[in-house]
């Protein structure tokens, strides 16, 4: 197990190191002019700024330099917030959207399994029926509609109440991450509920399941050590990725409800071009990624005896 | 009792008869079977008609409401469904200089309101040193909120002023007010209520087509401006056309790049999983490296390398984009189940009666990760029609003036609480597609399902 | 069978049902961990109602965190509303945004150079005096070409400043020099009729050399990276969520500040968001859009309107190789459209003028506006005689058919409207077809530098109060000239301009240059920028300003409750 883990471990900082060499090069090829400012500037003072972020070198080198900056774990300065390091920038913003996304995912996670239990043991009837239309609302509406009504919704029921029942946005307090995590997480509960569905509706009528049931075990326990737990996989499988997205991804949730996230320096950083705030946002959260699918690879042996992890 | 011989001939064997070796139904072959079990199933069968008459509305629609989606109806911005359609002709605008209007006492309307434009002159209130006007849409009350600011002047003997803006034919309240010398509100003010009629220039209803053929159009004739069946959007476009227009662009991305992406991830993740060893972990984390890699740049990157010129619609490279950085979660989700099942009894069973690898794949495996790979397929259907709007929205999807649900989405949640129906028709076609693929995925998969039919 | 099935089923639900209840505890014990973290790494936001009478403090929201606060490098709005808060230059603006005395108690500008005394009482916040020395040193730094700074060319009056920047003369070479502590000299370059006005901006704002070099260089990268000497100072900046402004004890004119705190307590750019926070009174001012005017209709607010003085206008590329350096196209391309269909059926945005000039009507002359003096030429769409210059335009060329034209636009929503109702328009009344070249920030940028468009969709705002800060855009030699329009004559008035300190030959030489962006179709203009907002009914003396912080705090107070 540990010697696994370890072998893993090494895996993933050769695919950091990929990820990092394709952003690199990716973003460099990308049209347009990461220095260019509303204000034009002239020749020279372009010259300036190109050696000051040490553009004026041959791409390989600058590649060079960069990486052995990466090793020593120097994300640089970013071009469009100056004066602030990127690795600053990810530090006093990586902890907000985590705090955010643990939350989401909590929501999403343990409403997923259970309403898509739920619907596999109603199937096809009443309950199954509601769900399903809910999960349907819940992906063909994009996440901003649910942001922008749950806000509308926030500042009537605020203003019925004439006091603050939860804040209209903002950050600091657990009152503040309710409502942005339940629409971040939703959309992910949607899938999830669904993905339990159907992987709980292939296990019922497995053949272990009536094995269990003829052998006289109680319906709790086939339920819990037998459905529950091999029904589980495929939402753990999704589930890995998923916390790197969303803890990551809630660029526009984090907009609306005025988040202090990193997910709106993704999004804004390739708007901008900010070359080391791409590299070191994307560094950093294929680093976490990866990271998070190794977890879930070591869940998987531990949940599943079947699966061998050499 | 009575007494039974046999002969010899009795014990002879019976003539081969082909009746009796014969099945007495028609064999079914595995997708023979799972199409009548599909039929059988009453939702998947609704599902498969609302995808007919999304194709339909696709297809024909656009024949039969024969509609421009990107002809702008200016008269009729932001229209709801059903909104009155009158309209009286009128005469061109001419600008208008109110300082030969007549000197008046009171707040008043030189001309009778139109949505062409709204004049007003009035008298000197008392110790005005400038005057504001406003519009509202409500009497001006207790709080006095009078409303929209439209015009300002510290000009004491301006007493004129001509409203053009957004005019709709509805009742507005303006007000002027008096402003003391440092150009503060005093309390001295008056309002004039105006019904507004809905007008329209000979030129505009011509070019329009609103005339009849061979019908002069004079000022003061009544017409009915261009009908609009679910309403118009923020530039006065068919709102039904563009629906119409947008499901082109929209399910083809919706359903084109999940398929082709799905395909491709369910090929690799069996693959992963049914090889395992170092194929497996090759192929894993060449997937992890594709999932970190930031999607809007290298999507940016793929548009560049197609060539697509400024104004061109770039569905192909979008698509392909999709395909290239969406797969492997689907990836992923497959080899987690395959790994499940190469475990499974009956693997080993099919494998000792000497089924190769292809079979066990393509008939065990990946049948019975179907399920799964449903719910995905379903997932990305909206995904997909979002990401496209969201890449049209900074220029590396379809060229504007094409419509696509998505993008009428965003553009309908700015304006989602005076004109609903700009988001609720797009947000219910994406609803409804996605419904009948989720229903649709459902009956498949319980056709397709070996096990299932044990419950039938 | 079926019973069976049944009664395995509900005690499923029942096992489902603990789960829940295990699931909702989980969830609250991971909040309340969560809420502890929290705690530990933030302050709270949203604690406050908008005013706050008791420790008389108003919480405001910012569109963006401010990205650069070093005065010398800070060029965008957001940082500029934060600095004017808590910098002051040697002049400022008042609230009647006349020309008022800040850190100088007197000055005098003579043709060639001027002196400005420096008031004994303006302190820094760490409670040494601003000193002459540091308006040198300031304007050294922006002027310094390794750093960059993209609105060293506001320092180019002060003499030697454009070698300097350009790096053929050394910075001690600029013609400011501190001749004591409290006595700055300046010399001028050429003679300029509007220093006194560019002395109020923020690269002309003082940095202490000592506290800069201390910070190595993170100058103005967080609340202690920065020294002010303004009405108030940044307490504390949490990066992306909040921005704490004190009353600043040691400001040398108490009088004028009547708050003792103005929270930036939200940074967020969506309307909606804004508009909710107000309606849920936790900020003083919101814009609106049109989308929500409705809503603020509803409520009963109090509804301003302000012209932030920005110009939007469709520039044309002149460069010899495209079609639009011909007049006749370009003619035709005016005539076909008309702002006013723009501003009042597409904007529909109450303080929005329909664009008529490439000078906004917020500008001086002499005897009140400049365009009551000199009234821009009337425009009136025309579209036989759009597509007679067409025609003519066509044989020019020598097409069989026109080609389609380029319009360059950026990703946002205004803009999306916007070209989509160009296109529109020149392809219902000239018959062409425009293709909308739609491009994220950067790429806008180096396709409009390197002239890969036919059309591109503009705005300029003012950087100061003078009709030359629009009128030298169109100089051959302005880099922001982005569509290299280049007319000996025009050059000749912006010579003028920038030359002359008679005021009245000044106001026709802008007279001439707005004929002369009229005649030859240089741009076409589209709207004077405006703004609709509504603010807190107990919060007086908000000042907005074209120039300058905005909005603007530092004056505002709180009045009783009625």
């Amino acid at each position: 197990m540990l010697r696994y883990a370890f072998k893993r471990l090494m895996q993933g900082i050769i695919t950091v190191f990929f990820i990092a060499t394709a952003t690199f090069f990716g973003m460099h090829s990308v049209p347009g002019d990461p220095l260019a400012n509303d204000k034009a500037m002239t020749e020279k003072i372009r010259a300036n700024l190109e050696v000051k972020y040490g553009l004026d070198k041959p791409l390989l080198s600058q590649y060079g330099i960069y990486m052995g900056n990466l090793l020593r774990g120097d994300f640089g300065i970013s071009y469009t917030q100056e004066n602030r390091r990127v690795n600053d920038i990810i530090r006093e913003h990586f902890p907000v959207s985590a705090t955010l996304g643990i939350l989401a995912i909590a929501f999403a996670g343990l409403g997923g399994v259970l309403w898509g239990a739920l619907t596999a043991l109603y199937r096809n009837r009443l309950p199954d029926l509601v769900i399903m239309l809910l999960v349907i609302l819940g992906i063909s509406v994009p996440s901003f509609v649910f942001a922008a009504l749950g806000q509308l919704l926030l500042v009537n029921l605020n203003d019925q109440f004439g006091f603050s029942l939860l804040p209209v946005a903002g950050w600091g307090t657990v009152a503040h991450m309710l409502a942005p995590s339940l629409v971040l997480g939703l959309g992910t509960m949607a899938y999830l509920t669904r993905l339990m569905r159907s992987s709980m509706l292939e296990i019922i009528n497995a053949d272990f399941i009536r094995t269990a049931k003829s052998k006289g075990l109680p319906a709790t326990r086939i339920f819990t050590h037998h459905q529950l737990r091999n029904a589980i996989l495929p939402v753990i499988t999704v589930l890995g990725p998923s916390i790197a997205a969303i803890t990551t991804g809630g660029f526009v949730v984090e907009m609306l409800f005025a988040i202090p996230g990193l997910g709106r320096y993704f999004v804004q950083a390739v708007q901008q071009l900010d070359y080391t705030v791409i590299m070191g946002t994307t560094v950093f959260y294929g680093a976490f990624l990866v990271f998070m699918v190794i977890v879930v690879d070591l869940l998987y042996g531990l949940i599943d005896p079947r699966v061998r992890l050499e | 009792m009575a007494e039974t011989t046999y002969s010899a001939e009795d014990f002879a064997p019976a003539p081969a008869l082909a009746s009796v070796q014969g099945i007495s139904r028609p064999s079914l072959s595995y997708w023979q079977d799972a199409w009548l079990r599909l039929k059988a199933n009453r939702r998947a069968l609704y599902s498969l008609y609302i995808v007919i008459a999304l194709l339909a509305f696709t297809l024909v629609g656009p024949v039969v409401w024969n509609i421009d989606p990107a002809l702008q109806d200016l008269q009729q911005i932001s229209q709801a469904p059903q909104a009155d359609r009158n309209a009286t002709i009128i005469e061109p605008y001419k600008p208008w200089d109110g300082a030969d209007a007549p000197m008046v006492a009171r707040l008043r309307l030189a001309e009778p309101p139109t949505t062409q434009a709204v004049r007003l002159v009035w008298g000197a209130l008392p110790g005005a040193a400038g005057y504001r006007l406003y519009r509202n849409i409500f009497p001006v009350g207790e709080e006095r909120a009078y409303g929209l600011p439209l015009f300002e002047t510290l000009d004491p003997a301006k007493h004129h002023f001509e409203d053009r803006l957004d005019l709709r034919p509805q009742t507005y309240f303006y007000s002027v007010v008096a402003l003391d010398g440092q150009g503060r509100l005093t309390d001295a003010f008056e309002t004039v209520e105006a019904e507004v009629r809905r007008v329209i220039t000979v030129e505009e209803a011509e070019a329009m087509g609103l005339a009849e053929a061979g019908q002069a159009l004079a000022p003061g004739d009544r017409i009915k401006l261009q009908a609009h069946p679910l309403g118009t959007d923020y530039l006065g476009r068919d709102m039904l056309a563009r629906l119409m227009a947008g499901a082109r662009v929209s399910l083809f991305i919706g359903l084109v790049a999940p398929l082709i992406f799905i395909a491709f991830g369910v090929a690799y993740g069996a693959a992963a999983g049914f090889f395992g060893g170092w194929m497996d972990q090759a192929l894993m984390r060449f997937s992890d490296f594709v999932v970190a890699l930031p999607f809007l740049l290298f999507m940016i990157l793929i548009r560049v390398i197609s060539g697509v010129q400024p104004g061109e619609s770039g569905v192909a490279p979008m698509v392909l984009a999709m395909v290239l950085l969406s797969w492997p979660a689907t990836a992923r989700l497959v080899r987690g189940q395959i790994l499940q099942i190469r475990e499974e009894g009956y693997i080993s069973a099919s494998q000792l009666l000497g089924a190769g690898a292809p079979y066990l794949v393509l008939r065990h495996m990946i049948p019975n990760t179907l399920g799964v790979i449903l719910v995905t397929l379903t997932f990305a259907v909206p995904t997909a029609i979002f990401t496209e709007a969201f890449l049209s929205f900074i220029g590396m999807g379809v060229a504007p003036p094409t419509a696509s649900w998505g993008s009428m989405c965003n553009e309908g949640i700015k304006t989602m609480l005076t004109h609903p129906h700009e988001l609720i028709f797009p947000a219910l076609f994406i609803s409804i597609t996605v419904l009948a693929f989720n229903l649709l995925g459902d009956g498949l998969r319980d056709a397709l399902d070996a096990r299932m039919r044990s419950r039938e | 069978m079926t019973t069976k099935a049944i009664s395995s089923t509900s005690l499923a639900i029942r096992q489902l049902g603990l789960f829940a209840f295990a699931a909702v505890a989980g969830l609250a014990a991971l909040m309340w961990g969560l809420n502890l973290l929290a705690n530990l790494t933030a302050s709270a936001s949203g604690a406050n109602s908008a005013v706050d009478a008791a420790s008389n403090a108003i919480t405001v929201l910012i569109s963006s965190e401010p990205p650069q606060l070093d005065s010398s490098l800070s060029t965008d709005q957001v940082s500029g509303m934060v600095l004017g808060h808590v910098m002051e230059g040697l002049l400022r603006y008042d609230e009647n945004n006349e020309l008022a005395p800040g850190v100088a108690e007197s000055w005098r500008i003579n043709a060639d150079s001027a002196v400005f005394r420096l008031r004994e009482n303006a302190l820094w916040s760490d409670g040494k005096p601003v000193t002459a020395q540091d308006f040198v040193f300031a304007w050294r730094l922006a002027l310094a070409p390794d750093n960059a700074s993209q609105y060293a060319f506001i320092l180019y009056p002060v003499k030697n400043a454009e070698a300097i920047n350009q790096g053929t003369q050394p910075p001690e070479a600029l013609g400011a020099r501190a001749l004591d502590d409290r006595t700055l000299e300046i010399e001028f370059e050429r003679p300029i009729a509007f220093f006194d006005k560019l002395t109020a901006f923020s690269t002309y704002y003082p940095v202490r050399q000592d506290f800069y070099e201390s910070t190595d260089g993170t100058y103005g990268a967080d609340a202690d990276k920065l020294l002010y000497n303004g009405p108030f100072v940044i307490a504390s900046w949490v990066h992306g969520q909040s921005l704490d402004m004190r009353r600043n004890p040691l400001y040398w004119n108490q009088g004028r500040i009547h708050l003792d705190r103005i929270n930036a307590g939200y940074i967020t750019s969506d309307p909606n968001t804004s508009l909710n926070l107000f309606k849920d009174d936790k900020i003083v001012l919101t814009g609106l859009t049109p989308e929500n005017l409705t809503s603020a209709l509803e409520q009963r607010w109090q509804i301003h309107r302000f012209m932030d003085g920005s110009l939007f206008f469709l520039e044309l590329n002149h460069r010899p190789d495209r079609l639009t350096s011909n007049l006749n196209l370009r003619k035709a391309l005016y005539l076909a459209q008309d702002p006013n269909e723009l501003v009042y059926k597409v904007i529909k945005l109450p303080g929005y003028l329909p664009g008529v000039s490439l000078f906004p009507s917020f500008l001086d002359g002499p005897h009140g506006r400049f365009r009551d003096d000199h009234p821009p030429p009337a425009h009136r769409i025309d579209v036989a005689a759009a597509r007679r210059h067409l025609a003519l335009a066509q044989a020019e060329l020598g097409l069989d058919e026109f080609p389609s034209l380029v319009l360059l636009t950026g990703d946002n929503t205004v803009s999306n409207v916007q070209s989509e109702y160009f296109q529109a328009v020149f392809k219902k009344n000239l018959g062409l077809d425009i293709k909308i070249d739609r491009q994220i920030f950067k790429q806008r940028l180096a396709k409009m530098t390197s002239g890969e468009f036919d059309i591109v969709m503009a705005g300029w705002g003012p950087d100061y109060d003078d009709p030359l800060t629009f009128g030298d855009l169109f100089a051959s030699w302005n880099l922001n000239n982005r569509g290299r329009y280049s007319n000996p004559a025009y050059d000749e008035q912006v010579r003028i301009a920038q030359n002359a300190l008679d005021a009245e030959v000044r106001m026709a030489a802008f007279a001439n240059m707005q004929r002369i962006i009229h005649e030859d179709v240089v741009i076409i203009p589209s709207y004077d920028r405006g703004v609709a907002y509504v603010t807190h009914p107990r919060l007086q003396g908000v000042r907005r300003r074209v120039v300058g912080a905005d909005p603007d705090y530092s004056n505002a107070y709180i009045v009783p409750e009625a």
